[in-house]
């Protein structure tokens, strides 16, 4: 008997060391070639991806376009900020699109994406985000996978709580982080609090085209509004933001901010100021703001400087707004799929706030109350907490759902994700990122119906993980794969620019609708020509236009004559080619903008102002065929007083 | 076995066997691509000619389909199913036996100019005295007389635009003499 023991003691031994060898070395992930993990991101050469994922560029002021779970970067979205790659802000169509009330601001700190929705599922038609500096919230369709709508947020800035939609893109929502004098007058910074005022923007989505209105500010005391989410399913027509500072302090915030014990999450039942404002309510005061619409028929931007918003006072709609006690400072406000549960991250703390909606909704109905802010009611911490989640981790941020009764949160400090179950706020698992996590996002997080199998982490310092690339390193992301009852990582790859949160969603939802051209016989552009035959160059004082063709591997006309030093040369270039992804670029030399890359079907428009007399080279930008190289031309430049007439030709 | 159950699990499974057999003598390339938005490439739109069978059977036979699909641009004389009756008896059988593809891949070949080529453009070749460059190196004279077109001393029967060049329908297969 001893000696069979002993063998099945060396048995167990020996199975202990194989699982080892065969494990994941730990949560580095370096062995995952020898295990199964690299075979859950590997998609093969020419197969796709599962999901997209979509994330913020931050100080980019892009929306970059990745696949999941390979990692791989598809696509950088110009939103805010000019871009030479497509000549997005360059080109005469697409200024307008970077228009705002302090004149032309090429740039943003692009924050929160966040995908339409349809009864509170993920519909995949456009995806919203926010311009933080200059406050502006942006549309991008999902079809052309352009930015086809900007809007100017007014008496706003650092527009943070932004860009969350509502269950069925009613309105999406633009909170402001920065309290301000509103409207925005001369008067001492000491003199904010009770005076300073923080705007929450409802935009309202027009359902066919997408188009945004402000339908209403509401204006709020003077405390930081910091994240926001929206009510759904049970909760639909409330409006959660979270609050810091409601110390109202306008110096040292790092400390001076930190002083309560607790700030508030803002519960605002939109339904009812909706209802106000459309019978009436609300005064209308003068307010900047430019409203930019990108016609995709006329390949052209617009914009519109509007001069008057509706606002909200609080006080005039009792029973709309009220406080909830949240602890510490909370950053993330998210709502879980069931639209019960309002978490509450507060950054300073080691535990989690979780609300409940229904015990919110009886203790307003009890009319309990614990003092007010400015009017508006502050609800019982006791009364309205569902639970506490003691996570063991430190710095909490933001927490995502996986549609299965978990939450995912991100802990900053302590570097990682935590996961928890609803209800019973026991965690069950937490992972280690690298390093220090800021926003999480599974696809469909924020819906009744996430799409719950990949999360992808996204951090804010990256160190030692790639190569070095001198002292600036893009940020890292992991990926972990959260089908079992503990979290997997997956694998590591680097995001661009800063990401703040991230949508995504299955690929199916997208890729049938996604454009492949643009029809030449749609195009409604002024100066697009259906026919090279149409080709000309026309002179209006010293304004040229040339309208020019491309169509593998020519340019329509190629040689043009008469161009004087001192003239504004608009090239009108449509792309004849009615062929997926064949675009045409153009450049000039000496160009004051950049490169323009037109899509198929498509016109655009690229100003020179040529200063100096000689013959000037262009050409194709884009290595569009075999015969690239070939496609180029030539113009000449006369002296400004020239009296040489215009002529154009094609091989003549 | 428990052991032993552990070894096989952790065993990577048999990948790679599938990904090796499907390795055939025909790659997939950029002819596979599923696009019913833009328009009709060359070979998508010889493909849906009753005239040109016995062309698409040849450029399928030379297993040059991904050539007339590419970027090109490419000007493409397609003989008609007549035009390949034409010539002597047996020659396109003995053309399309595996043995025999290089040859018939570099008589295809002979038949496709790099650019864009239109009846316009090739009208301008005559005018102006320039030949066609075709993609094997063979230069084609380019005749006009009225409304008669010829290349290589084949007739253009028909002009088609495509997605990425040209098609002119010819009557006769060019041959080198």
């Amino acid at each position: 008997m001893k000696t069979i023991s002993v063998l099945s003691f060396s048995f167990i031994i020996g199975a202990v060391i194989l699982i080892t060898s065969c494990g994941q070395m730990g949560d580095n992930g370096k062995s995952a070639l020898s295990s199964n993990i690299a075979e859950k991101v590997y998609i093969a050469p020419g197969e796709r991806d599962e999901q997209y994922g979509f994330l913020s560029g931050g100080y980019s002021g892009n929306l970059t376009v990745y696949g999941l779970p390979s990692g791989r970067l598809f696509k950088e979205i110009p939103v805010f900020s000019q871009f030479p790659t497509s000549g997005y802000g360059y080109s005469e169509e697409t200024k307008p699109m970077l228009n705002t009330s302090f004149g032309f601001v090429p740039w943003d700190d692009l924050h929160h994406p966040d995908i339409s929705q349809t009864n509170g599922e993920l519909d995949g038609r456009w995806i919203f985000v926010n311009g933080n500096n200059t406050p502006r919230i942006a549309r991008i369709s999902l079809s052309t996978f352009e930015t086809e709508e900007i809007i100017e947020v007014p008496n706003s800035a650092g527009n943070h709580s932004s860009s969350f939609i509502t269950e069925n893109t009613e309105y999406v929502v633009a909170g402001t982080r920065f309290s301000v004098p509103v409207p925005q007058r001369d008067m001492p910074i000491s003199e904010y609090k009770s005076n300073f005022k923080g705007a929450l923007t409802f935009i309202s989505v027009d359902p066919e085209h997408g188009h945004m209105d402000i339908k209403f500010q509401l204006l709020m005391p003077g405390f930081n509004y910091d994240l926001s989410h929206p009510g759904r399913d049970k909760s639909h027509g409330w409006f959660f933001f979270s609050t810091y500072n409601t110390e109202e302090a306008n110096t040292l915030l790092e400390v001076n901010a930190s002083q309560n014990d607790k700030d508030f999450i803002a519960a605002v039942n939109w339904k009812k100021i909706e209802a106000y404002v459309n019978n009436g309510g609300g005064s209308k005061v003068q307010a900047k703001y430019a409203h930019n619409v990108y016609d995709e028929s006329t390949h052209t931007a617009t914009s519109t400087m509007l001069e008057e918003v509706l606002t909200v006072d609080p006080s005039e709609v009792p029973g709309a707004i009220y406080l909830l006690p949240t602890p510490k400072s909370p950053h993330g406000c998210d709502v879980d799929p069931s639209g019960q549960y309002i978490i509450g991250s507060g950054k300073l703390s080691a535990d989690l706030t979780v609300h409940s909606f229904d015990k919110m909704l009886a203790a307003i109905d009890a009319q309990k109350f614990d003092g007010d802010a400015y009017g508006i009611p502050i609800l019982n911490y006791e009364d309205v907490l569902a639970g506490t989640v003691s996570s063991g981790g430190l710095g909490p941020l933001h927490t995502e759902f996986d549609g299965r009764g978990n939450a995912y949160t991100t802990f900053f400090i302590s570097s990682e994700v935590v996961k928890w179950k609803l209800g019973t706020w026991e965690v069950v698992d937490r992972k280690p990122t690298y390093y220090s996590v800021g926003h999480l996002m599974i696809p469909g997080g924020n819906s009744r119906k996430p799409h719950g199998k990949y999360l992808v982490a996204m951090n804010k310092i990256t160190k030692d993980r790639y190569l070095p690339t001198g002292p600036e390193m893009e940020h890292s992301a992991q990926i972990y794969d959260i089908s079992g009852e503990k979290m997997e990582l997956l694998y590591d790859f680097p995001t661009h620019g800063e990401p703040h949160y991230a949508a995504g969603c299955d690929a199916d939802l997208i890729v049938n609708n996604s454009k492949k051209i643009y029809r030449l016989d749609e195009n409604n552009h002024p100066y697009a020509i259906k026919s090279p035959a149409e080709a000309r160059v026309e002179r209006e004082g010293n304004e040229v236009h040339i309208y020019m063709s491309t169509i593998r591997s020519h340019f329509t006309p190629d040689n043009i004559e008469g161009i004087k030093v001192g003239d504004k040369v608009y090239f009108h270039i449509t792309n004849h080619e009615q062929d997926f992804d064949v675009p045409h670029g153009f450049s000039m030399i000496g160009q004051g903008t950049s490169e323009i890359l037109v899509m198929p079907g498509q016109t655009k428009t690229s100003l020179w102002e040529p200063k100096r007399v000689g013959v000037w080279p262009f050409y194709c930008t884009d290595f569009c065929s075999a015969l690239h190289q070939e496609m180029q031309g030539y113009v000449r430049v006369s002296p400004a007083d020239s009296k040489l007439e215009l002529s154009w030709s094609l091989d003549e | 076995m428990v052991v032993i159950a552990l070894v096989m699990a952790c065993t990577p499974p048999a990948a790679n066997e599938t990904a090796s057999s499907e390795v055939v003598s025909h790659p997939k390339g950029q002819a596979s691509v599923s696009d019913d938005v833009s328009d009709k490439n060359i070979l998508q739109v010889a493909m849906t000619s009753e005239d040109h069978t016995t062309l698409v059977a040849a450029v399928e036979a030379a297993q040059i389909e991904n050539v007339l699909v590419n970027a090109g641009p490419l000007t493409v004389f397609a003989p008609t199913n007549d035009a390949f009756a034409g010539l002597p008896e047996g020659t396109v059988e003995n053309l399309l036996k595996p043995e025999n593809k290089s040859d018939l891949a570099t008589i295809l070949t002979r038949h496709a100019a790099p650019g864009s080529y239109d009846l316009d453009a090739l009208k301008k070749e005559a005018s102006k005295g320039r030949k066609l460059y075709m993609a094997t190196g063979d230069y084609l004279e380019v005749q006009v007389d009225g409304d008669k077109i010829t290349v290589g001393g084949a007739i253009v029967l028909a002009t088609i635009p495509t997605s990425n060049g040209i098609i002119h329908v010819i009557d006769r297969v060019i041959s080198t003499n």
